[in-house]
């Protein structure tokens, strides 16, 4: 049996799972689940070994293909009991390597808890299990006048445990809320086998908010086995405003406008130019291409009311010095509109054989700042980014474009990277507002925590798994790989970005 | 303010070394809410202030002794507020005992809970450390979500230096209807109401008496109004009524000395026979009642909810509902990851911490 050392659980060090017997492990899943439930031939391992951060490879050393919450118990008890890593798996959309496998680990696919359970229609609840899709939910209950409100662009694909493990958000969350705003519980396996339910369908639970917890720790706490969501009444209607600027800066301040002016929108974006370029080629969305940023602000509820907002919102757009200003005149035209935004990434793989996705967040109000540094730094790395932005709430998607074909290109588009979070840092910010730290970000992590916030984040960590087996290595650095990344970066003392104040 | 700071911490580390325990403490607003805790009273009031805040951004960040009155007039100048309308319980509630209490007003269904608007937290743990998590932007994933853990705490896990918090602009209109019903209409209603795509953000049903705020632009309002129907109350009654509801002044709750239980139900729950005062759309229910704790436990466990000991009775009881046993020790352990002397406040939450 594998066995962690205290150095590892505290955070200190990598824990080292080599020992891990495969043909034991095996062995013992075997008598738990049935044939075609376990895969540990190399060809079966191969569909697993990535997620959408397909920089990052590794064959896991079995994976598990459970479909009952009692299977996923007893496999977690044996893992535990043997040592060995698990890492959970939705459908693998997740973009900073949080399904990424572990070497001696097993891969516990959820995608065979895909039912939804029950809805109750007057409660406004859906009981769904982790393998199902986001958007089959919102499917599932349109005839109620009823939707779930995070809608990431992924959601025909990506799953409502790998939503709960990212606290995903989507187009519509300002106004909305994220992953954690729209579940109400989340019943769960930790490693040692036991069910636990977090949260509740009566309003805020006793003791310490442990679904907030759970909610974006990346598979790091519990295994999500059945998921209670809030179901949204589907606004009478909705409309959207597109304005086109001839000046980045200039949009980013219409969007702190609309804020001031007391408008929350339903959605609120903004593409630059060559990202409108990118989408334009692919979907023919219509959008103005002598723009230098675009912006996309919608507003949904009662006819009434939406003519309102619209009204407002077009106001001090011309205000704010838009060029031009289109309102969807119906819904085919609104879905034309967002059609183009949510095809970005998809748009970037056709302008280019890789796209590399960043996810910091900043305060709106340094939108425009970093917008002229990512500017520097495609000349310093001698790559294209594009950018596309959920910038009612500063959470930014720069792409970096680069080809893994040409020798250094992967390099150089990670240490552009790099240096986009290393900023949204500077600026205020985060290194992510809803992808998640994964493997991607976890150096970034120590520019952001303190050695004392990180090793907290371990025993937090370490109250709902003891062990440290889910998930080992992703989401917050051990001190040492901090200590390591700190000599690689810090040259002579100086910090990233000397000239920002440090926040 | 850093040496305030600097002096809490070179507080908390000899609590810890000499075994000793602090209770943090704001207005002393709500000092009947939660167990009885020992240690001594650390007065919070010392950090007060604002650090930042920017209307455009959505987002203030406070030190945790400032007044909440204090804060809340300042967004008011600026045309936003706290959405989840926190009560006060008393003239000088401190932000940071807010946080801690975690408690929503009225508002909770429509815009969600307090924990919901909480961005980011700095705090010092029960080792003397000053940590930060969370921050100041809308969206953050990096690493666990510990700023929210601090909602609701009750100053076991830690002391509240600066807290962040979201805001977002006061509604254009509010108008209040009053309709008469008994109690299994106005559950059905309620959540007949809540789904569709009506702006109600609050409502209260006691004594046949329904009472529904509509919140939002003037258009929607008016719309909501003339579907929902009733009777519409007079804009500074309605006022009035609704931060007496929030701060626990009308009769019901002012008045009587049995003790006040809170129960936290599935909002279509069926009413119960008593005398219950209900809110949230169906989902907090009160009751005055001497009934034996495990009785009302019972209760509310029936129906899938939970019920807190939120006023008088036995304070050396369990208040909060007790949690399933593997729940139970995820929570010892999380108070142990931030204050593994026990320095802060123990007890106050569960018997043991
Ligand atoms: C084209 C594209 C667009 C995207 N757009 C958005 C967007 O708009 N907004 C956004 O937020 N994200 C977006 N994403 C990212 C991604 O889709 C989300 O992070 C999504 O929530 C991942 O879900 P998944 O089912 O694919 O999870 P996976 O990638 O399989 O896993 C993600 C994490 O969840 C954990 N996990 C999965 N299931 C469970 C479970 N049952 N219990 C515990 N842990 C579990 C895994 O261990 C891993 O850490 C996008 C991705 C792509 C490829
Ligand atoms: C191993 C390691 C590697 C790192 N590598 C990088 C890197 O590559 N790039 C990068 O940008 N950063 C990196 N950092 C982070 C960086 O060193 C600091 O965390 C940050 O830049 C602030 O520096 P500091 O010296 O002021 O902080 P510290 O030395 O942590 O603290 C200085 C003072 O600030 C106080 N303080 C700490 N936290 C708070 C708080 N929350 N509120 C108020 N006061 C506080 C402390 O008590 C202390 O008095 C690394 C950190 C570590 C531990």
């Amino acid at each position: 049996m594998a066995s962690i050392t205290d150095a590892a659980l505290a955070g200190e060090v990598e824990a080292d799972f080599s020992a891990v017997d495969k043909a034991r492990v095996v062995e013992a899943l075997s008598r738990l689940l049935p044939a075609g439930a376990l895969m540990f031939e190399t060809e079966d391992l191969r569909p697993y070994e990535c997620d959408g951060l397909s920089a990052y490879r590794q064959l896991p050393m079995v994976v598990a293909l459970p479909t009952t919450e009692e299977q996923v118990v007893g496999i977690l008890k044996l893992c535990h009991e043997m040592g060995v890593p698990v890492v959970a798996r939705g459908a693998g959309t997740g973009l900073s390597g949080g399904a990424l496998p572990h070497q001696f680990g097993v891969l516990l696919s959820m995608a065979r808890f895909n039912r939804i359970l029950s809805v109750d229609v007057p409660a406004r609840v859906a009981h769904v299990q982790p393998g199902v899709r986001n958007l089959a939910i919102s499917e599932a209950v349109a005839h109620h006048g009823l939707y779930y409100a995070p809608d990431p662009s992924s959601q025909i694909a990506c799953t409502i445990g790998g939503n709960v493990a990212e606290n995903s958000g989507g187009v519509h969350c300002l106004k909305y809320g994220l992953t954690v705003h729209n579940v109400l519980r989340v019943r769960g396996v930790t490693i040692e086998g036991d069910i636990v339910e977090f949260g509740s369908l009566a309003p805020d639970v006793p003791g310490y908010d442990l679904l907030a917890a759970m909610i974006g720790s990346e598979g790091m706490l519990a295994v999500a086995t059945e998921v209670a969501v809030k179901l949204t009444p589907k606004p009478q209607l909705a409309q959207c405003v597109l304005a086109a600027f001839d000046d980045v800066v200039r949009a980013g301040d219409a969007v702190a406008a609309i804020i001031a002016a007391g408008i929350i929108p339903a959605g609120l974006e903004m593409m630059d130019q060559p990202a409108t370029a990118a989408v334009e080629e692919f979907v023919h969305a219509g959008y103005p291409l002598d723009a230098k940023a675009i912006l996309l602000c919608e507003s949904d509820g009662t006819p009434e009311e939406v003519a309102e907002e619209i009204e407002r919102m077009r106001a001090v757009l011309e205000q704010g010095g838009a060029t031009e200003i289109r309102v969807s005149r119906d819904e085919a035209e609104r879905l034309r509109f967002w059609a183009g935004r949510k095809a970005a990434f998809p748009a970037a793989g056709r302008i280019s054989p890789d796209y590399y996705c960043m996810d910091g967040t900043i305060p709106r109000k340094r939108v425009g700042e970093m917008l002229s540094a990512i500017q520097e730094m495609e000349k310093k790395y001698g790559l294209r980014c594009i950018n596309v932005f959920h910038a009612g709430d500063g959470n930014l998607h720069p792409l970096i474009l680069f080809d893994a074909n040409q020798p250094g290109e992967l390099e150089r588009a990670e240490a552009f990277g790099a240096d986009i979070l290393e900023l949204s840092v500077a600026l205020g910010g985060t290194v992510t507002g809803e992808h998640g730290v994964g493997v991607e970000k976890i150096n970034q992590m120590c520019s952001q925590f303190t050695k004392p916030e990180i090793a907290t984040f371990f025993r937090v960590k370490a109250a709902f798994d003891p062990a440290g087996l889910l998930n080992p290595g992703k989401a917050i650095p051990t001190l040492n790989r901090c200590a390591e990344y700190g000599r690689l970066r810090v040259s002579g003392g100086q910090l990233p970005h000397p000239e920002l104040p440090r926040f | 303010m850093n040496d305030v700071i600097e002096q809490w911490q070179e507080k908390v580390r000899s609590a810890a070394a000499e075994g000793m325990s602090l209770r943090p403490r704001g207005g002393g607003t709500k000092d009947f809410f939660g167990r009885r805790a020992d240690g001594e009273v650390l007065d919070t009031r010392a950090l007060s202030g604002i650090v930042s805040y920017e209307p455009t951004e959505l987002v203030v960040t406070v030190r945790a002794g400032t007044p909440l009155a204090e804060l809340e007039s300042m967004l008011a100048e600026r045309g936003q507020r706290l959405p989840f309308e926190p009560p006060h319980f008393g003239d000088g509630a401190t932000v940071g005992g807010c946080v801690a209490s975690g408690l929503s007003g009225p508002s909770r269904l429509a815009v969600g809970a307090l924990r919901d608007f909480v961005l980011g937290v700095k705090i010092i743990d029960g080792q003397g450390d000053l940590l930060a998590f969370g921050g100041q932007v809308m969206k953050n994933v990096a690493g666990y979500d510990v700023s929210r853990l601090f909602a609701g705490s009750l100053g076991t896990l830690g002391l509240l230096c600066e807290i962040s918090l979201k805001v977002l602009p006061r509604p254009a209109v509010e108008r209040t209807l009053c309709l008469g019903m008994g109690p299994a209409d106005a559950v059905e209603h309620l959540n007949q109401w809540g789904g569709q795509p009506l702006p109600i953000s609050a409502s209260s049903w006691h004594e046949g008496e329904l009472r529904l705020r509509l919140s939002g632009a003037e258009a929607a309002v008016a719309a909501a109004v003339a579907r929902i129907g009733g009777e519409e109350v007079d804009a500074v009654d309605a006022q009035a009524w609704w931060r007496a509801l929030r701060e626990q002044r009308l009769a019901f709750f002012a008045e009587g000395d049995l003790p006040l239980w809170r129960l936290a139900v599935p909002s279509t729950t069926a009413p119960m026979t008593g005398d219950w005062f209900i809110e949230w759309g169906g989902g907090q229910r009160w009751l005055r009642s001497d009934a034996s704790a495990e009785e009302i436990r019972r209760i509310a466990s029936g129906v899938g909810g939970h019920a807190t000991l939120f006023r008088g009775g036995d304070r050396d009881g369990e208040v909060f509902q007790p949690l399933a046993a593997p729940l139970m020790m995820i929570q010892r352990r999380l108070k142990q990851a931030f204050d593994p002397a026990g320095v802060f406040s123990p007890g106050r939450l569960y018997n043991g911490f």
